[in-house]
């Protein structure tokens, strides 16, 4: 119990209550969106395809995100996360050709949660810099899970799929669900493009139409985590390892279990997110697939203030854009809109709590993107696959002084050596 | 502790670490089914002449990605971005070359003095938004790495020329190309000159942190913030220009291939080496002396390991693995040493305490 002392609040109670509620912020993202939509027509804006492509290429971000929070809770960084997930997708394809896809999600879990026992094994009980071993690991698995691949899949060819020298597709998938009365009706009052309601109704059949077992997982393991860390003595204890090791020392948590028991976890999410990769985004492994997703759900992480909710919509926000670059460019184009539209409400915002400084950098951002949307008709498809970069880097500018990281994070703990 | 035995600490992690990658990598070829007396015996195979040429100048361009990432680590600074750095100015600087606006070197001179400005300013936003916004110099860089690549692609793909599959940025003149230094037959291949490039900023960098008061401010922000400030370091004015610096040699990593060979900004571009020169610098311990010898190995592993798919039917991928693991164990080591030390040391201390004589060299902190 004593150990909840340590933690200092993130905000008080008399901060709180001036603020607008997340349920707010989801009402009204949700009005703003439907009526860009309305307005130019963009109504690929969030279909039903289009919000399922985001579902899709959210999910491996989350994971690695999730697997980072893990780790970074405990105290360790974990830039291995790329290396983790690189794993993750050689032990999805192996163990799925062989003994199917169910099998290939727990040798995703395995093969990454083995990256994080090396990172482990080197963080915690070498003391080595935490960033130093990630980089080494990506290095490593990379090497490994290319070697690998051309050692054991470039012969392999049957009904359970098709190898070659840098991949192995056609591999089973996993369970997809589908409700059938629901999905049905929500996808045709989708196609209504109604102003809200459609909206809804495409979220309600990307959400029941051909979801991948998989995806459910990976928001329940959101769930399982933010329970698990916040609401349970053990998720305390681990917290409190990431916050003042000592202090927890001080109290009986053996800090260095906790540790391991968080980065191997966290390996092992961030596998699972690579084995997401190669069965369910894609139709199969191939080498250096998670290109740079393992950064990207670190940014994810610390984009979501270290926190589940946060994490999920920095995940949401990356996965989205992603997908968007395979889509229509009109909806691109009706992006500018919204972005110009947000902008200038935390402008807005900013100003009437008195910063007034950034509240004007922020506004000229939000003219500017205003200004873009109406003096053009399309925007170059380069642009958009950089938009998640360039918002990471500007909500990290202008609200890092709010987000705040475990006290303890990526410093090296050894035991008994207080001072 | 006395020097020698420093010294030979100082030698003993990294064979360490050479023992361990020997050890996994033959560990790894078991498991997979491959000859490990095939794979060493080629790695170790006496280099032809070709081979010697593309060591040496792949071991400029690693040493130039190594020294960018060594000036940031000095300071307790990760500047993951090198690799957005150097592709973006790499891109300008061929661009500029390749307009041919002045004639002959001075071209490539001003080529230069684009492709450090570009590479400064690009991990310039980094360093600003640190000091200025409290934003980790990692995720940022992390972020204009994404974004370095896209610019890059959008310009090439809308400014530049078409070639072949690929696009390119317009050719150098001759006049600012260099021949470069035929060592072996003409089939081998020549040494690049701007080899030499990566020798000036060694030596620079070597005397920069080593024997002035901004080396010594660099390196004690690096060893101990709290000491540094008191003495009256600018923590803040050093994090910008180390970010700088940094970003200006990372802008010269391909600039010797660029002058020596390729001519042009385009499908033939080396990626990855931002990643590379990151482990190098953690492998030679952000020492230039150091970062050299890691150099040369990780440019003999990777020139030695095209021979592998043709004579051993082993993919070339294997030396990452060593690469990765000769990293990985050399901290690992480093870090066991310095325990080793620090226990030492206490128990130097102790001892000294107890027979009443205040040590040498100890502060009464």
């Amino acid at each position: 119990m004593s150990a909840s002392m340590l933690m200092e609040p993130t905000e008080t109670r008399g901060q709180r209550r001036g603020r607008p509620t997340w349920y707010l912020y989801l009402l009204a993202g949700l009005v703003s969106v439907s009526l860009v939509r309305v307005l130019t027509g963009a109504h690929e804006i969030d279909s039903e395809g289009s919000l399922r492509a985001a579902i899709v290429s959210t999910c491996p971000i989350l994971l690695a995100a999730l697997g980072g929070l893990w780790s970074e809770r405990s105290g360790v960084v974990n830039i291995g996360l790329e290396g983790q997930m690189l794993l993750g997708t050689w032990g999805a394809a192996y163990c799925t050709y062989w003994y199917g896809p169910y099998w290939g999600l727990v040798g995703a879990v395995a093969f990454g949660a083995l990256g994080g026992l090396i990172h482990a094994v080197a963080t915690v009980t070498f003391g080595v810099d935490h960033i130093v071993s990630g980089v080494a690991l990506n290095v490593i698995a990379l090497g490994l899970t290319t070697f690998l691949a051309e050692a054991y899949f470039a012969d392999l060819d049957s009904e359970y799929g098709h190898g070659g020298a840098q991949q192995l597709t056609g591999l089973k998938k996993p369970l997809s669900i589908t409700i059938p009365g629901l999905s049905d009706g929500a996808s045709s009052l989708a196609q209504k493009h109604w102003f809200i309601v459609s909206d809804l109704a495409a979220m309600v059949a990307a959400l029941t139409h051909r979801i991948s077992i998989v995806t459910i997982l990976v928001f329940l393991l959101v769930l399982l985590t933010g329970w698990l860390l916040w609401r349970t003595s053990f998720g305390l204890r681990l917290r409190s390892c990431g916050e003042n090791p000592y202090a927890s020392e001080s109290l009986g948590v053996n800090v260095r279990l906790y540790k391991y028991i968080a980065v191997v976890v966290s390996g092992g999410l961030a596998g699972l997110g690579g084995g997401y990769l190669a069965l369910v985004s894609s139709p199969g492994f191939h080498t250096n697939q998670t290109n740079g997703r393992g950064y990207i759900g670190l940014a994810a992480m610390i984009f979501g203030n270290w926190r589940p909710g946060g994490i999920l919509l920095g995940s949401g926000m990356f996965g989205y854009t992603d997908s968007l670059q395979l889509r229509d460019p009109d909806v691109i184009h009706a992006l500018l809109l919204l972005v110009g539209f947000w902008l200038l409400v935390f402008a807005a915002f900013r100003i009437m709590r008195q910063q007034t400084v950034s509240g004007i950098v922020l506004g000229a951002f939000g003219v500017g993107f205003l200004l873009w949307f109406f003096l053009t008709d399309s925007v170059p498809s380069d642009f958009v696959s950089m938009t998640p970069y360039v918002a990471t880097l500007l909500v990290l500018a202008f609200a890092s002084q709010r987000l705040r990281m475990p006290k303890a994070d990526g410093l090296i703990y050894r035991k008994g050596s207080v001072g | 502790m006395n020097k020698v035995l420093q010294g030979g600490m100082a030698l003993l992690a990294p064979l360490i670490a050479i023992v361990a990658a020997v050890v996994v990598t033959s560990l790894v070829l078991m498991v997979a089914g491959a000859s490990v007396g095939d794979f060493w015996s080629l790695i170790f195979q006496v280099p032809t002449g070709r081979n010697w040429v593309n060591i040496i100048n792949q071991t400029s361009m690693i040493f130039l990605a190594a020294l960018a990432a060594a000036i940031g680590f000095r300071m307790n600074l990760f500047n993951i971005g090198i690799e957005g750095q150097y592709t973006l100015a790499s891109y300008a600087a061929a661009l500029v070359a390749g307009a041919a606006i002045f004639p002959g070197k001075l071209n490539v001179l001003v080529a230069l003095i684009v492709a450090v400005v570009v590479g400064a300013l690009w991990a310039g936003i980094a360093g600003v938004l640190k000091v200025t916004r409290g934003v980790s110099e990692v995720i940022a860089t992390i972020m204009l790495n994404a974004i370095a690549i896209t610019i890059v692609g959008y310009l090439l793909s809308n400014h530049g020329q078409q070639y072949g599959q690929g696009r390119r940025t317009a050719p150098l003149p001759e006049s600012s190309r260099f021949k470069g230094w035929q060592l072996f037959e003409k089939t081998d291949g020549n040494v690049w000159t701007l080899v030499l490039l990566a020798v000036v900023v060694g030596i620079g960098v070597s005397v920069l942190i080593n024997r002035t008061r901004f080396g010594f401010d660099l390196r004690a922000t690096g060893a101990n913030e709290a000491a540094a400030v008191a003495s009256g370091v600018n923590v803040k004015k050093m994090i910008v220009i180390s970010m700088l610096l940094s970003g200006g040699i990372a802008g010269l990593i391909w600039m010797p291939a660029l002058f020596g060979q390729a001519g042009y900004y385009g499908p033939t571009f080396q990626h990855q080496l931002g990643f590379t020169g990151i482990a190098v610098a953690l492998l030679g311990r952000n020492r230039p002396l150091g970062i050299f010898f890691g150099a040369v190995l990780f440019a003999w592993l990777s020139e030695q390991a095209n021979k592998l798919q043709l004579q051993a039917g082993i993919s070339p991928s294997i030396v990452q693995i060593t690469q990765g693991v000769v990293v990985l164990s050399v901290v690992v080591a480093y870090a066991v040493v310095q325990r080793w030390r620090a226990i030492a040391e206490q128990r130097a201390l102790r001892t000294a305490l107890d027979a009443g004589v205040k040590p040498e060299g100890v502060s009464a902190a």
